[in-house]
């Protein structure tokens, strides 16, 4: 049984009709663009409402929850980008905002580290999911970077520490030449800007992965015939 | 019989149970994703509100030249006779701020050494002489930083030395730092306004705003006060010390960053926790187990860890009940609408 | 508004403050605060929860 969208009503699709569609513009990078973009993930598999029976457990709500936990990290660090970045050194205020911050950073790796186990144990790179896999491990290895130019930002002794031992590691392999952590300046734009925008991307490809391949499926049960009701020709892998 | 598959460019090829997987079948049920994010949200801001609330967040505050030079004024004179004498941990370190060091390499790679000076700092000049030839009225000074300038470099390495000898038994009286009596020509009298100087929070502001009003790059003030004992005192009471697997913590009893943990392991073990070469050392060791980690999709034995440690079937079990009770095909799982 | 001014700054103060020496865990060559210990036990004891409880969030469909 399948379900059948309703027709749109007949103004809309006229609308629809006049902006794109037309077979002699189907060679435009626009119109391309968008038929790909549609094909790879209609609404339907970008929003699914329904999900292969299997995805019955807990362990499934740590990737929305890491997405959760890095909103209120942004949305927290926006408020301190409003009063600047000695607000919360003068004020109980921007004091309570820091400790939010400082929080959902824990939050944030807590519930990644628990995704990244379920992951692992699920083998969830299975069936041309690699790449799903691999942008998991970067955005977990760029987070870190932007949490380690967080801690360089708080202008206290934490960061007075932080700063002056960590300039050996990365002096070393002579990335200290162009990243200078006992710059403030240059780690604050990093850690507000350059890693944030970074982290987003990642996250973003991360999970329209998932959408795009689908929640990984279970190993063979026991005594399980694979690929035997399978049609010949059915794809697994590129 | 082994499974096959065919892949997208029309090969034929074995069904490796750790890399590939048939697509799904079976049944679907309705799962509410844009609930479960709700949800989800409103769970991490009451959680994190509620950890805010409890614990706050640390805020020690930071060592100034100031604060360093009036705890421990001795300290501080070491550290500056140092810096003047160009056996400072700065002073020697080589690139990216001099070239008085050698680089860190492992085999034949020096990194450092290739990307060369990048943020020049001669610590007598900038720590020392510089700061101080910016009290033009004090005479005494000024007169001093003439006689050191103007004498030969043999002349001024030999009252170094005397002078680095007798500042390791100085002490601070009366608000003044005593040194036992010797030949240090002008360096006595230098180091001595230099810690009174830093003593009156002077010093402070003339290491960073060199060439600018509005510094932000506090590199200068910062390698300073590292040169030091006291910043590095300080970091060891709090169990931040290298050492002391320091860079997993926080200040205070705050959790810190617990994620560093194998990144901090590798300098607790040889050869890295006394090799001059250690942080290159464990730098290439990350780069490894990272790209293992990354890579990991693609390594047969690693790869199978999932399947031989079977977690999978706490994980999935209602799927392997139906499945199995089922007569072990997924047919049996079959999609109702 | 006095009561207020209590609420206002046990919201933005911290309840139990962590600004005290830590204590650490000494086990080999491994040392570990106790604040870092609590968070990867929990981490285990989480994860453990998550793929151990059940999750009934369709009962009886579909069959």
């Amino acid at each position: 049984m399948t379900v059948v969208d309703p027709k749109p009503a007949r103004a809309d699709q006229a609308d629809l009709d006049k902006a794109a569609g037309r077979p002699e513009d189907a060679a435009q990078w626009t119109a391309r663009l968008r038929e790909s973009a549609v094909e790879a993930l209609p609404p339907q598999k970008l929003l699914p409402d329904r999900q292969p029976a299997y995805v019955a457990s807990w362990i499934y709500v740590f990737g929305v929850t890491t997405v959760c936990a890095l909103i209120v990290v942004i949305a927290t660090g926006l408020l301190l980008a409003v009063m600047g970045p000695n607000w919360w050194h003068v004020s109980s205020t921007g004091l309570f905002v820091n400790s939010l911050h400082l929080w959902s950073v824990e939050v944030f790796f807590f519930a990644m580290v628990v995704h990244l186990w379920g992951k692992f144990f699920m083998a969830a790179w299975r069936g041309r999911r690699q790449l799903t896999w691999i942008t998991g491990v970067v955005s977990f290895l760029v987070s870190v970077g932007a949490a380690f130019t967080g801690y360089l930002s708080q202008q206290n002794f934490d960061s007075q520490w932080i700063s002056t031992q960590a300039k050996d590691g990365i002096n070393s392999t002579g990335a200290g030449a162009i990243f200078n952590v006992t710059n403030f300046g240059q780690m604050i734009m990093w850690h507000i800007t350059l890693l944030p925008l970074c982290v987003i991307a990642l996250v973003g490809i991360h999970v329209l992965m998932v959408r795009l391949r689908g929640v990984v499926p279970p190993f063979a049960a026991k005594g399980e015939a694979i690929g035997a009701e399978s049609p010949a020709g059915s794809e697994v892998e590129a | 019989m082994s499974a096959e598959t065919v892949t997208r460019s029309g090969k034929v090829r074995k069904l490796k149970p750790d890399r590939d997987v048939a697509p799904w079948t079976g049944r679907y049920a309705p799962y509410d994703l844009a609930k479960e994010f709700t949800i989800a949200l409103v769970v991490v801001v009451i959680l994190v509100g509620g950890l805010a609330v409890l614990f706050g967040s640390p805020d020690d505050k930071p060592v100034t030249v100031r604060s360093w030079s009036t705890a421990d004024a001795v300290d501080f004179a070491q550290t500056a006779a140092t810096e003047l004498d160009g056996t400072s941990g700065t002073a020697t370190y080589g690139p990216p701020y001099n070239l008085n060091g050698t680089a860190q390499s492992i085999g034949p790679l020096a990194p450092a050494k290739w990307l060369g000076v990048h943020h020049p700092i001669d610590t007598a000049q900038d720590f020392v002489l510089g700061p101080l030839s910016t009290l033009p009225d004090n005479p005494k000074v000024q007169a001093a930083l003439a006689e050191y300038r103007s004498a030969p470099a043999s002349q001024q390495a030999s009252w170094n030395a005397a002078y680095e000898k007798a500042v390791a038994n100085a002490t601070f009286v009366g608000g003044r730092l005593v040194v036992p009596r010797g030949d240090y020509g002008p360096v006595a009298t230098l180091i001595a306004e230099e810690t009174a100087m830093a003593r009156a929070g002077a010093l402070d502001g003339a290491l960073l705003s060199s060439r600018q009003f509005y510094g932000t790059d506090y590199t200068k003030p910062l390698l300073f006060i590292a040169d030091g004992q006291y910043l590095a005192n300080l970091a060891d009471n709090q169990h931040l010390s290298g050492d002391q697997w320091g860079m997993m913590n926080e200040t205070g009893s705050y959790p810190g960053q617990a994620w560093l943990w194998l990144y901090t392991l590798w300098y607790q073990v040889p050869p890295a926790n006394t090799s001059d070469n250690g942080d290159i050392q464990v730098f290439a060791i990350m780069i490894v187990l990272t790209t293992l980690l990354a890579l990991l999709p693609f390594i047969p034995g690693l790869r199978s860890i999932p399947r031989w440690t079977r977690l999978y079937r706490l994980i999935w079990r209602e799927h392997y009940r139906e499945v199995e009770r089922g007569g072990g095909t997924r047919a049996a799982a079959a999609p109702t609408g | 508004m006095h009561a207020l001014a209590l609420v206002v700054g046990a919201l933005f103060g911290s309840i139990i403050d962590l600004n005290h020496p830590g204590h650490y865990i000494h086990w080999g060559f491994i040392q570990m605060s106790y604040a870092n210990a609590l968070v990867i036990l929990l981490m285990i004891i989480v994860f453990l929860a998550a793929i151990l409880i059940p999750f009934r969030s369709h009962k009886g469909e579909g069959r």
